[in-house]
């Protein structure tokens, strides 16, 4: 989708830039924002690489089983067709606790693996089962514990307090995050009372 | 509000805290195992930095240009029904759809309107409270060649839209 809308959006503006004469402004701001990519990028490279590396600590150690008994009731309530030991059981799990500490890319092929087990077991392929759609709606809550990537961001542009936005940040994944675990249940119901 | 800063101070040395002391008292090898984590996390914001120059100056033209504001101006009458801030309406269209994008337009407000003014810190919460709706749905379903997804999207859009909401409610009442 980049492949459209990032010329595009460069086409649009200089075209724009011309015709109201922002052309000094928009020519400076292509170098200031390279700028600020690497600005950005150093900022980041510090801040991902302590906490992948301290998440690497708790995958490593047993704390990644006791996080997973700890998960078990929520799991049931979430998931109450999927069998506690299962192979997919554990594998949502797995990718459920990568999300909650912020390890994107152990979480996606995590989950994937935990879709395609789903699946198997599927009786109509075509269509997500009510786990499955569960599933993705959680991988679309952002879960992370911590925002690094935001908190990352806010120190590179020097702010007084990087961390202030933990709390909030929490309140409204929990909001959201019960928002949609709600109404995904709702319509569960629903759907089967219709059959 | 002195309690969410407090708790905000303490969240991330508490957890550092916490996972060190155990995987220590369990004797695990702790600094190589870090090493090993950490050098995953510099290949990941190498494989993100060429996406992140593309991004930026996309961002970065868009407000310089006026066409940003052209866009902001166009859906004030909106936002402000909604009693959203509408500088922060290019962050809330652009986030479920693409995590670099998202990331450059939210820089760029954190940079237009200060990190830590009310808009910057409402911008800093949904980034850090949402996620990349269109794109997770797209790759979970496509992966196990799914076609009808049901209510999902629907609902992880409502739930986006909470998560938006609640983060301006909250930093009205706070600031």
């Amino acid at each position: 989708m980049l492949n459209i809308l990032w010329p595009i959006i460069i086409i649009i503006s200089i075209i724009f830039a011309i015709i109201s004469g922002n052309m000094e402004k928009l020519n400076s701001s292509i170098f200031e924002s390279c700028g600020t990519a690497i600005q950005l990028s150093i900022s980041l490279l510090g801040t991902i690489c302590l906490w992948n590396g301290i998440m690497q600590i708790v995958q490593d150690s047993s704390l990644i089983k006791k996080i997973t008994k700890l998960l078990q009731p929520i799991f049931r309530f979430l998931f109450p067709d999927i069998k506690e030991g299962s192979k997919e059981n554990k594998e949502i799990s797995l990718n459920i606790i990568a999300n909650i500490l912020g390890l994107g890319n152990a979480a996606t092929p995590l989950g994937l693996k935990a879709m395609k087990t789903m699946q198997e077991k599927n009786s109509n392929k075509d269509t997500l089962t009510n786990s499955m759609a569960m599933f993705i709606i959680l991988n679309t809550a952002s879960l992370q514990l911590i925002p690094t990537t935001v908190i990352a961001i806010r120190n590179s542009l020097g702010s007084q307090n990087p961390t202030s936005i933990i709390v909030p940040v929490w309140i409204s994944t929990i909001c959201a995050g019960i928002a949609g675990i709600t109404l995904a249940k709702i319509f569960i119901r629903k759907s089967k009372t219709k059959n | 509000m002195k309690i969410i800063n407090y708790v905000s101070v303490i969240a991330i040395p508490s957890i550092i805290l916490l996972i060190l002391l155990y995987a220590f008292m369990e004797k695990n090898k702790v600094f190589d195992i870090f090493l090993k984590g950490a050098k995953e996390g510099l290949q990941i914001v190498l494989q993100i930095f060429p996406t992140l120059v593309g991004i930026f100056v996309a961002v970065g033209v868009l407000r310089s240009s006026g066409v940003l504001d052209a866009i902001i101006n166009f859906v004030s009458p909106i936002t402000n029904l909604l009693k959203i801030p509408s500088q922060i309406m290019p962050l809330a269209l652009i986030r479920p759809i693409s995590g670099s994008a998202s990331l450059a337009v939210a820089t760029d407000i954190l940079n237009t309107y200060g990190v830590d003014s009310t808009i910057g810190l409402i911008a800093s919460t949904i980034m850090g409270s949402t996620e990349t709706t269109f794109y997770t749905i797209a790759v979970y379903t496509s992966a196990v060649g799914i076609k009808k997804i049901r209510f999902v999207l629907l609902v992880a859009l409502i739930a986006d839209i909470v998560g938006m909401i609640t983060s301006v409610v909250l930093w009205g009442i706070m600031s």
